[in-house]
C-alpha cells in the first residue's frame, strides 16, 4: 500500500485552476476576435498572433534570464495579456510597435512588480498607454472596417468617439445605432462590435469567472452621467447620445475584459461597485472634457492604482452584523 | 429555498451510501475506550485493571462541568489503563477492554418499543443526559448537558436540530433519520422541555426528500416541531450558519450562539438523547458512514465506540491498494490519520478512504486576487489578506481583520484556484491571535 498522506482539512478542492480561469476569458473573447476577423481581416490575426507570440516569449526570457525563476507562462495569462493588448489596438498598426507594447506590458506592467499576482496596474493597459502616448499618430489612425478586411489599405475613417467629441449634434443623431452593435465602425479591432463583447460577458458570468459588479457598475454610471449632461439638449438626443457612449470606443471591451482583471480589482462587492463607479464618472469626464477621445483606459489605469485604498477600507459584510430578518 | 446569507460552497455530494441502511459491525476483540472523547476535560477512571465490565458499564467520571462521564461499549475484562496513539498520533490514556461475549447492565432497555411519554422535569432530564455520557455527536463532541443550561441571563426561545449533514459523502445523519424518525422526534420533544421552549425546528437539507418527507409526517402528531428544509450549500451545518439560515438571526463575534434564543443539537444527539432518557443507554455506539470510491461495500455501519478505524474499514470490504489517505469526518473538516489501529469515539461520524489520485495537494501558485475566497467566505473575512498577514507575522493585520471568527470550515482553500492552503495558515494564525488577546486580557486585570 501507499503511504497514507496526511494534511489538515479540506481534503477536496473545486476544481478550478488559475489556467482554467485565464483561458475561460480567452474562449469569452473569441465572438469578438472572430467579428474583428470579419470586419479588418488578416491585419487584425496579424497583430493578435504578433502580440501574444510576443507577450509569451517576454515574459519566458524575463523569468529565465532575468529573474532565474520557473517559467509561469503556461498558466494562460500571458496569452491573456497579449489578446487584450492586441484588441486595444488599430488593425493597422506596424507589427513593430506591437512588440514594443507587448514588451512594456510584460515587463514593466507585470515583470517589474513581480510577476503573475503582483501587478498594481492592467499589464495590457499599461502597454496600451505606453504606446498611444509614445506613438500617438499610429494609434489614433483607425481603418475603416469593410466585409473580409478588402479594401482596407490605406484608408482611415472617424471613430465614433470622435464624432460623440466633435458635439455637432446633427453628424450624432445620424450615427446608426444599430452598426456599433454589430461592430462595423471604426476603432480598435477588438472593441467594435458590442454585441460579441456581450456574448463574451454572458459566458464569463456564466461560468462564474467574474461578477457582474464591475462591468454593470461602469456601464451604468457612463450611461446615466451622459444622460445628465446631455438632457438639457433634449429627451431624445440625451439617450442617443447616452447609448453610443456605451456601444462605442473601448468602453464594452474595457468594463467586461480589461477592469474586472482579478490582480486590480478590489476584492469585494462593495468595492467593486465603488471602483466601476468611478471608472465610469473619470471616463466621462475625460470623454467630454480632456484632450484624448477616449477616456477608459485612463480611467482603469486610475482606479488600479487606487484598489489597494479600496480594499483596505471596503472590507466584506461580516457575519453577525447583518440585520435580523424574519 | 432557505439558507445562510454569507458565502459558502457547495462541493460535490458524493453520497455514496445515501439510502444505505444501517448495518450492524461486528464486535471488536478489544475495545479501546479513549477518556478524552469530547470538548473538555478528560474523564478520570474509576475501573481498574481485572475489573470485569458490562455493556454501559461505567468506566470513567467526568471531571467538572465541562466534562462527560463514559460508559463501556463492550463486555468483559479490562485488560489494562495505558496511553494509546490516537488518530492524530498524540498518546491519550485510554481503558482497554479484552471483549469477552455481550451482556448489556439489566437497567438498560434493550427492546424495539417505543416509549413516547417523558414524565421526567427539566433538571431531571438534564441529570439523566449528563449521567449518560451524551454529547453532541454531529462532530464537536460538545457535552450536551452544557448547551442545555445556558447562562441565566440568556433564555432560549426555539430548539434548532442540526440534519443538515452538509459534509459530502456522510449519510450517518441520514440513514437515522429514515431508520428511528419517532424516537428522533420523542427526542426533541425531550430536549424542548429541558430548555423550556415549545418551538424546535428540525433543518434537513434539500438532498434528503426522503427524510424530510418523513419528518413532514411524523412532525404532524408533535406539537411545536417543524421540518425546515434547507438549500444544499456548505457549511450550513455549522451552528452560526444554521441559526442564520433557520430564524435568519445571526450570532455576534465572540458571543454565545444561545444569545440568539437558540439552541442547537444534532439529530443523532437528539436520538441519543431519547435512548438516554427513555431507556437507560448511555452513549455506547453510534452509526458511522464508512466510504470511499474504491471500497467494496460503503455504509452506514452501528458501531460500538472504541472500535478500531481499522476493523471498520474490514467491515467495508477492507482497505483499497490505491489507498491514499484516511479521513475521519467529511473532506471539508475531517482529520487525516495514518493510524488506522486508532479507536473511533464519540465524535467518529465518518471514515473516509481516499485514493492516492485524490489524495495528494496540488502544489500551490501566486494569489491572482480573485476573491473567490472572499465570496466564499461563510464568515465574511478576507482569507487572502489574512493568509498573507500571518506568512508575514503581521498579527496585528490578522486580529482587525477578526482573524479569530473564522470557523475553519475550509470554504477559501477549497475555492483557491491558486490552490493556496489558505486554511492552514488562518487556522495557524488565528491560535497565535487568541494567544494574544488572552495575554492582553490577563495584563488588564492585573
Amino acid at each position: 500500500m501507499n503511504k497514507l498522506v496526511v494534511s489538515p482539512s479540506p481534503h477536496v478542492h473545486s476544481g478550478l485552476s488559475t489556467t482554467q480561469c485565464m483561458y475561460g476569458v480567452l474562449i469569452a473573447l473569441i465572438p469578438a476576435f472572430l467579428v474583428s476577423l470579419y470586419y479588418f481581416g488578416i491585419d487584425a490575426l496579424l497583430v493578435t498572433a504578433t502580440s501574444v507570440v510576443a507577450c509569451i516569449t517576454f515574459e519566458y526570457l524575463i523569468q529565465r534570464y532575468l529573474l532565474g525563476q520557473r517559467s509561469t507562462i503556461g498558466d494562460g495569462s500571458a496569452i491573456l495579456t497579449g489578446v487584450l493588448l492586441a484588441f486595444n489596438l488599430p488593425a493597422s498598426i506596424p507589427l513593430w510597435i506591437v512588440v514594443v507594447g507587448a514588451l512594456f506590458a510584460i515587463g514593466i506592467g507585470k515583470m517589474a512588480f513581480g510577476g503573475i499576482g503582483n501587478n498594481i496596474f492592467n499589464p495590457a493597459l499599461a502597454g496600451r498607454i505606453f504606446l498611444l502616448i509614445s506613438f500617438p499618430q499610429q494609434m489614433t489612425t483607425w481603418p475603416i472596417p469593410a466585409p473580409w478586411g478588402i479594401g482596407v489599405d490605406g484608408q482611415t475613417g472617424a471613430t465614433t468617439l470622435s464624432i460623440l467629441k466633435r458635439g455637432n449634434v446633427e453628424e450624432i443623431v445620424n450615427i446608426d445605432v444599430l452598426e456599433t452593435l454589430v461592430g462595423n465602425a471604426g476603432g480598435s479591432f477588438g472593441e467594435v462590435s458590442a454585441i460579441a463583447l456581450i456574448i463574451g460577458f454572458l459566458y464569463l458570468l456564466w461560468k462564474k469567472i467574474i461578477t457582474w459588479h464591475i462591468p454593470v457598475s461602469i456601464i451604468a454610471t457612463v450611461f446615466l452621467f451622459s444622460f445628465a449632461v446631455t438632457i438639457s439638449q433634449g429627451w431624445e438626443y440625451a439617450i442617443i447620445f447616452s447609448e453610443l457612449q456605451i456601444f462605442s470606443g473601448g468602453l464594452l471591451l474595457g468594463a467586461i475584459f480589461m477592469a474586472t482583471d482579478y490582480v486590480t480589482s478590489p476584492m469585494t462587492p462593495g468595492g467593486m461597485l465603488l471602483y466601476g463607479v468611478l471608472i465610469g464618472i473619470i471616463t466621462v469626464v475625460i470623454r467630454l472634457w480632456g484632450a484624448y477621445p477616449e477616456g477608459l483606459s485612463f480611467a482603469i489605469f486610475i482606479m488600479n492604482g487606487v484598489t489597494p485604498l479600496i480594499n483596505k477600507y471596503m472590507t466584506p459584510k461580516r457575519f453577525g452584523e447583518v440585520k435580523r430578518h424574519g | 429555498m432557505k439558507t445562510f446569507r454569507i458565502g459558502g460552497v457547495h462541493p460535490r455530494e458524493n453520497k455514496l451510501t445515501a439510502g444505505a441502511p444501517i448495518t450492524h459491525a461486528s464486535l471488536p476483540k478489544q475495545a479501546i475506550i479513549l477518556l478524552s472523547q469530547h470538548i473538555g476535560a478528560p474523564a478520570e477512571a474509576i475501573v481498574a485493571k481485572g475489573d470485569m465490565v458490562k455493556v454501559g458499564t461505567l468506566l470513567a467520571k467526568a471531571n467538572g462541568f465541562v466534562s462527560a462521564n463514559i460508559h463501556s461499549p463492550v463486555s468483559g475484562k479490562v485488560a489494562k489503563i495505558d496511553n494509546v496513539t490516537d488518530a492524530s498520533g498524540y498518546q491519550k490514556p485510554a481503558i482497554y477492554i479484552d471483549v469477552e461475549g455481550d451482556t448489556w447492565e439489566e437497567s438498560i432497555d434493550r427492546s424495539d418499543a417505543l416509549i413516547s411519554s417523558c414524565n421526567l422535569d427539566a433538571q431531571a432530564i438534564i441529570n439523566k443526559i449528563d449521567q449518560m455520557g451524551i454529547v453532541g455527536i454531529g462532530g464537536a463532541t460538545f457535552p450536551t448537558k452544557v448547551k442545555l443550561m445556558p447562562p441565566p441571563n440568556m433564555k432560549p426561545e426555539v430548539l434548532i436540530i442540526n440534519a443538515v449533514e452538509c459534509e459530502p459523502y456522510l449519510t450517518n445523519d441520514h440513514a437515522l433519520m429514515l431508520a428511528k424518525a419517532d424516537e428522533i422526534m420523542v427526542g426533541v420533544e425531550i430536549l424542548m422541555k429541558a430548555i423550556n421552549v415549545t418551538q424546535a425546528y428540525i433543518g434537513i437539507e434539500a438532498n434528503k426528500p426522503d427524510a424530510i418527507e418523513l419528518l413532514k409526517h411524523k412532525a404532524q402528531e408533535h406539537k411545536g416541531i417543524e421540518i425546515v428544509r434547507l438549500q444544499c450549500r456548505y457549511p450550513q451545518g455549522g451552528e452560526k450558519q444554521l441559526i442564520d439560515a433557520v430564524i435568519g438571526r445571526q450570532v455576534a463575534s465572540g458571543a454565545l450562539p444561545v444569545s440568539t434564543g437558540a439552541v442547537v443539537q444534532n439529530v443523532a444527539t437528539a436520538y441519543a438523547v431519547y435512548e438516554a432518557v427513555q431507556k437507560n443507554k448511555p452513549l455506547i455506539e453510534r452509526i458511522v458512514t464508512v466510504t470511499g470510491k474504491s471500497l467494496a461495500r460503503p455504509g452506514n455501519y452501528l458501531a460500538r465506540i472504541g472500535m478500531p478505524v481499522s476493523q471498520l474499514i474490514e467491515e467495508a470490504g477492507g482497505l483499497p491498494e490505491n489507498t491514499g489517505k484516511i479521513v475521519l469526518g467529511g473532506p471539508m473538516m475531517g482529520r487525516a490519520t495514518q493510524n488506522i489501529e486508532a479507536p473511533t469515539s464519540k465524535g467518529t461520524s465518518g471514515i473516509l478512504v481516499m485514493d492516492d489520485s485524490e489524495a495528494h495537494r496540488i502544489e500551490p501558485s501566486p494569489c491572482i486576487r480573485c476573491a473567490k475566497c472572499v465570496a466564499a467566505c461563510p464568515m465574511g473575512l478576507e482569507p487572502y489578506l489574512l493568509s498573507k498577514a500571518v506568512a508575514i507575522g503581521n498579527y496585528e493585520i490578522a486580529e482587525e481583520r477578526r482573524i479569530y471568527d473564522c470557523i475553519e470550515c475550509g470554504c477559501c482553500s477549497y475555492s483557491c484556484p491558486a490552490h493556496r492552503q489558505l486554511l492552514d495558515y488562518i487556522r495557524y494564525g488565528k491560535g497565535k491571535v487568541m494567544g494574544i488577546i488572552r495575554a492582553r486580557n490577563a495584563e488588564t486585570k492585573k
